[in-house]
């Protein structure tokens, strides 16, 4: 086992703990670079949709899983940051002193889709972030509901549930948004966000946002400005959620109200709670997840009798029924079973269950009479 | 109006779940169709009469709702509230789907025969005017009030009733006094699925009963908190008015606003009185 000698104070902020570090995450990009090498046409579609959700899901992450602010209707700033991109990149744009629509090159639209996305991430923001807890999930859940009919009835820009045909990209005559190409600008994409929490989890911010998480009153008596780096959270995981909106935009090719309803909130929140809640590994486990849930389910079914195989409904069964046992059994998700296994094999004989344990607490309420 | 009752209906049950354990049941709706099934299943399939087919869903509904608390609640006791929350999502999807795969059951939609007609009836004599209302729909709302008082009054006047209030101000200063903190939860499921049972029932001859009937729980949403979370009469109220405000946009607003109109005014209300109507202040201690 390997033991850690603190000999700098930078070393808690230090990105890669030890050299360990450098070996298997530089391997693990190497085998994510040279994939599209390897494999066939549908996986790399299949990648490059893990990549987009694990996106969305580093986005709910840092809200839900470091700032403790449950979101129920991320699908909203899912589904805006895919429209600003279909819009502002197909159709063009009348813009002031401008004659002629503006057709805006993907460079700009990318970020614009983001922005817009953080932007009614902060409009719905600054009011709701009063409310904690409960509360708030009901009110992101309820501008969620909100955005969806909006979406479905503005049809003058989204063309309600006829759907919103996407243009490819083009950079010269490679079409960007299929194949290899898009693979390679999604994990880009994708690896610059995580890089982007990464260093925001390290800086003041981010651990205001933790010490939020962890308990209101005492970071407010800490000096921490409660509103501001509530809305900064809000913003920035909306913003990140708006990208993977717009990178889906084009994966789909074709936009509809139908992509980004109440169960796609609910998908990602079970992501990021199977994951693993509050760790950035957590958000892409739980990506796979998703993903591979429903192709494991198919192969599974051949196996299955007819009759047991047949029956509709399986899925979001299984997918219910999984998220419940992971809560009740395996709280920290994936990442922490993950964590558990490794803490066994390196603490071999003197692996203590207790080392996991999270203390009870007890609800208290907070209604007084 | 009718329909601001079954939202009511629905809220109680929120509100019951909400008072006594601070959780969010999500799978609200998701009770109610099960119940609803529960009175198909007695009524059509077994071919019943009414009310004995009505009073044995409800009656196993109380024991279905004390079982969801028994298996996937309480091992989850004493953890943050937002994983108690994502369990009944995560029973919600099971339900929702579970029904479906019931031989008998399905995912196509039924129809209850009820005792109650359709028909309009003049609820005042003919010299005054009239306000004519059909039998079904009056059935709902006399249904609502009766239930409101009872829980009311159970609440406020009965030794359970106050060990519920009691074990959600503080479980452990509760448990310490002697009320059996766990039981009382169950308990409080039980009277939560028998509500929202008694809601699918009288919902089935509006609605007709398929297995996503629950989505209706999610309208529940803004007249539990539009009423305060955790106040009885509050979600009778909320719900009636979220039944009128529907039914008034559908009205008189384009298409599209009557969908929304019940989430446009929760963000409304829970921007400027997040603690509802009848809602108790709510102050931080340290």
């Amino acid at each position: 086992m390997r033991f850690l000698f603190k000999t700098d104070y930078d070393q808690d902020i230090r990105i890669a703990k030890h050299s360990g570090y450098y070996w298997s995450y530089g391997l693990l990009l190497l085998i994510v670079i040279a994939a599209p090498y390897f494999l066939e046409g549908y996986y790399i579609g299949q990648m490059t949709q893990l990549y987009i959700i694990a996106m969305a899901g580093v986005g709910l992450m840092l809200l839900a899983g470091y700032t403790g602010l449950v979101s129920l209707g991320h699908a909203a700033f899912f589904g805006i940051g895919a429209y600003t991109e279909a819009v502002l990149t197909s159709n063009g744009v009348p813009l002031p002193f401008v004659e002629e629509p503006v057709i805006f090159p993907f460079v700009i639209s990318m970020p614009l889709a983001a922005i817009f996305a953080a932007l009614a991430g902060v409009a719905i923001g600054v009011p709701v972030l009063r409310l904690t807890g409960i509360y708030l999930a009901i009110a992101t859940f309820a501008f969620a509901l909100v955005i969806e009919e909006i979406l479905s009835r503005w049809e003058s820009v989204t063309n309600g549930y006829t759907g919103l045909l996407v243009e490819s990209l083009y950079i010269g005559d490679t079409e960007l948004t299929d194949g290899a190409p898009f693979y390679f600008l999604c994990l880009g994409l994708l690896v610059l966000v995580i890089l982007m929490s990464i260093n925001l989890l390290r800086s003041p911010t981010g651990r205001a946002m933790m010490a939020i998480r962890d308990s209101e009153v005492s970071a407010q008596s800490m000096g921490v400005n409660l509103a501001r780096v509530k809305t900064t959270a809000f913003a920035l995981s909306a913003g990140i959620t708006g990208l993977a909106g717009a990178l889906f935009a084009h994966k789909l090719g074709f936009l509809s109200p139908e992509s980004f309803t109440v169960f796609q909130s609910l998908e990602l929140l079970v992501l990021v709670v199977v994951g693993g809640i509050g760790s950035l590994h957590g958000a892409i486990f739980g990506a796979i997840f998703v993903l591979a849930l429903p192709q494991g389910l198919a192969i599974l079914k051949d196996y299955l009798p007819t009759a047991i195989a047949e029956t509709p409904g399986m899925e979001p069964f299984i997918f219910g029924l999984i998220l419940v046992l992971v809560i009740i059994f395996e709280p920290y998700g994936i990442y922490g079973r993950w964590l558990k296994i490794k803490h066994y094999f390196q603490m071999f004989p003197v692996y203590k269950k207790a080392t996991f344990k999270r203390q009870k607490a007890y609800m208290k309420s907070e209604r007084l009479k | 109006m009718s329909i601001g009752c079954i939202y009511a209906l629905v809220a109680l049950g929120f509100v019951l779940i909400y008072k006594a354990t601070e959780v969010v049941n999500f799978a609200q709706g998701e009770l109610m169709m099960l119940g609803a099934f529960l009175a198909y299943t007695f009524i059509s399939i077994l071919g019943w009469n009414y009310w004995a087919g009505a009073a044995a869903a409800i009656f196993c509904m109380f024991f279905i709702g004390n079982f969801v608390d028994r298996i996937f609640l309480r091992p989850v006791l004493g953890q943050p509230q937002f994983s108690i929350v994502m369990v009944t999502i995560g029973f919600g999807y099971m339900a929702r789907s579970g029904a479906g795969m019931i031989p008998g059951w399905g995912t196509e939609t039924y129809a209850i025969s009820t005792p109650f007609s359709s028909e309009g009836m003049n609820l005042v004599p003919e010299s005054v005017g009239s306000l004519v209302i059909s039998q079904t729909d009056l059935s709902v709302i006399i249904a609502t009030v009766i239930l409101c008082a009872v829980l009311y009054a159970f609440f406020t006047h009965t030794r359970l009733g106050i060990a519920m209030q009691a074990s959600s101000q503080n479980q452990l200063a509760a448990y310490y006094m002697g009320i059996p903190v766990k039981a009382v939860f169950s308990m409080i499921w039980g009277i939560s699925a028998a509500v929202a049972a008694a809601a699918g029932i009288l919902l089935a001859p509006t609605t007709l009963i398929d297995t996503s009937m629950g989505f209706i729980g999610l309208k529940a949403f803004p007249a539990a908190v539009l009423g305060g979370f955790g106040s009885i009469p509050g979600a009778v109220v909320g719900g009636l008015i979220i039944g009128i405000i529907e039914t008034l946009a559908g009205f008189y607003l384009p298409p599209g606003f009557k969908n929304v109109a019940a989430y446009v005014v929760l963000l409304v209300v829970l921007v400027v009185r997040p603690q509802g109507l009848f809602g108790q202040k709510t102050g931080k201690r340290v």
